[in-house]
């Protein structure tokens, strides 16, 4: 599976949003309705999913789908 | 009435004093009790005597200022279990001494115990807890940490942090329907206490308006209504059980 589709399957899994809803502008808090401990809660999701360790200065940058995307993307490649 | 069937409750320093009392009387309710403690001995004999009793429980020698080893601990709960219901962060200790002459790794020892051990468990069963959307926090303060007290300059602030601390949680996990509540004992009657002389013990008395010590089963029998449904409407309080010592 590739990157792009295991994050939005989190972001369903977590958010309990639909699957349709997860477009790549959506944002979290505006569009998704995730509050302060939801978006703790993804960013742990994506570390323990992809043994990564994501740092709080760019965590608070991961505000969209897109941007959490691409983040992980060059972090794994 | 309490209604704690099958819930997963973890006990620090459940070995042992108030922590075993409580260990026991979750298990009397139907719960799984898990003793997290460092004492192997203590442990044995309290598993042995709620499993001997028909009761469930199992130990963990596990250090509670170990955040690494707590996280895995926890992780592994969870595995076993795929839930976990209520945690009392209970281990705590003492090391007292005036301030002008208390040593810094006394000052040091009895924080990271009572304090970063609260905060240990408390963030290990956080995203547990969250996930759930249910789920219950009691710490074990003390009077100690309303009052403070000579000689225990460590364990009153010890104390004060744990129901500020409880606090803070009870406010950032609300939303998630999680409650966090502390107690604030006064003297009950342990090991901690038996360490106390008779003069100091009858002084006491005279100063608690029940005039007795309290027992364990006092403080867990308030942790069995806190962990209940019966509670459903208190987060972020301090409870004090004392005898009335303060009010
Ligand atoms: N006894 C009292 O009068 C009294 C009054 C107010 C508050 N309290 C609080 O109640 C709690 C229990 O006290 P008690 O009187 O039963 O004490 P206790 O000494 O009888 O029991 C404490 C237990 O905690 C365990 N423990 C200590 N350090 C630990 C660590 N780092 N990791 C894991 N386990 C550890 C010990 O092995 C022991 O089993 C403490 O937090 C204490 O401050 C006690």
């Amino acid at each position: 599976m590739n990157i792009e589709q295991k994050v939005k399957e989190i972001i369903v899994e977590e958010l309990g949003v639909e699957e349709s809803e997860v477009t790549n502008e959506a944002n979290f808090i505006e569009d998704l309705g995730a509050d302060s401990l939801d978006t703790v809660e993804l960013i742990m999701c994506f570390e323990e999913e992809f043994d990564i360790e994501i740092p709080d200065e760019e965590a608070e940058n991961l505000v969209t789908v897109a941007k959490a995307i691409e983040f992980l993307k060059s972090e794994l490649d | 009435m309490y209604n704690l069937e099958d819930k997963i409750v973890v006990v620090t320093g459940g070995a042992r004093g108030i922590g075993f009392s409580i260990t026991q009387k979750f298990a009397k309710q139907g719960a799984i009790s898990i003793i997290l403690d460092l004492d192997q001995d203590a442990i044995d004999k309290a598993v042995k005597e709620i499993d001997d009793a028909g009761y469930r429980a199992l130990g963990y020698n596990t250090d509670v200022t170990n955040n690494k080893a707590i996280k895995k601990l926890f992780n592994k709960i969870y595995d076993e279990f795929g839930k976990i219901d209520i945690l009392v962060n209970n281990a705590g200790i003492t090391k007292d001494g005036l301030l002008m002459k208390m040593k810094e790794e006394d000052w040091d020892k009895v924080i990271t115990v009572n304090l970063k051990g609260t905060y240990n468990c408390t963030q290990a069963i956080s995203r547990y807890l969250l996930k759930q959307r249910e789920g219950v926090i009691i710490n074990i303060a003390s009077i100690i940490g309303i009052m403070g007290n000579a000689g225990q300059a460590n364990y009153a602030a010890s104390k004060g942090g744990i129901i500020a601390l409880t606090k803070s949680t009870a406010k950032e996990f609300a939303a998630r329907n999680i409650r966090v509540n502390s107690i604030a004992p006064g003297f009950i009657k342990t090991k901690m206490t038996d360490k106390l002389s008779d003069e100091i013990i009858d002084s006491y008395s005279k100063a608690i308006p029940l005039s007795r010590m309290g027992l364990p089963e006092d403080v867990a029998n308030l942790c069995i209504f806190l962990a209940s449904d019966q509670s459903s409407y208190i987060t972020g309080q301090t409870i004090n059980i004392d005898g009335g010592l303060i009010m």
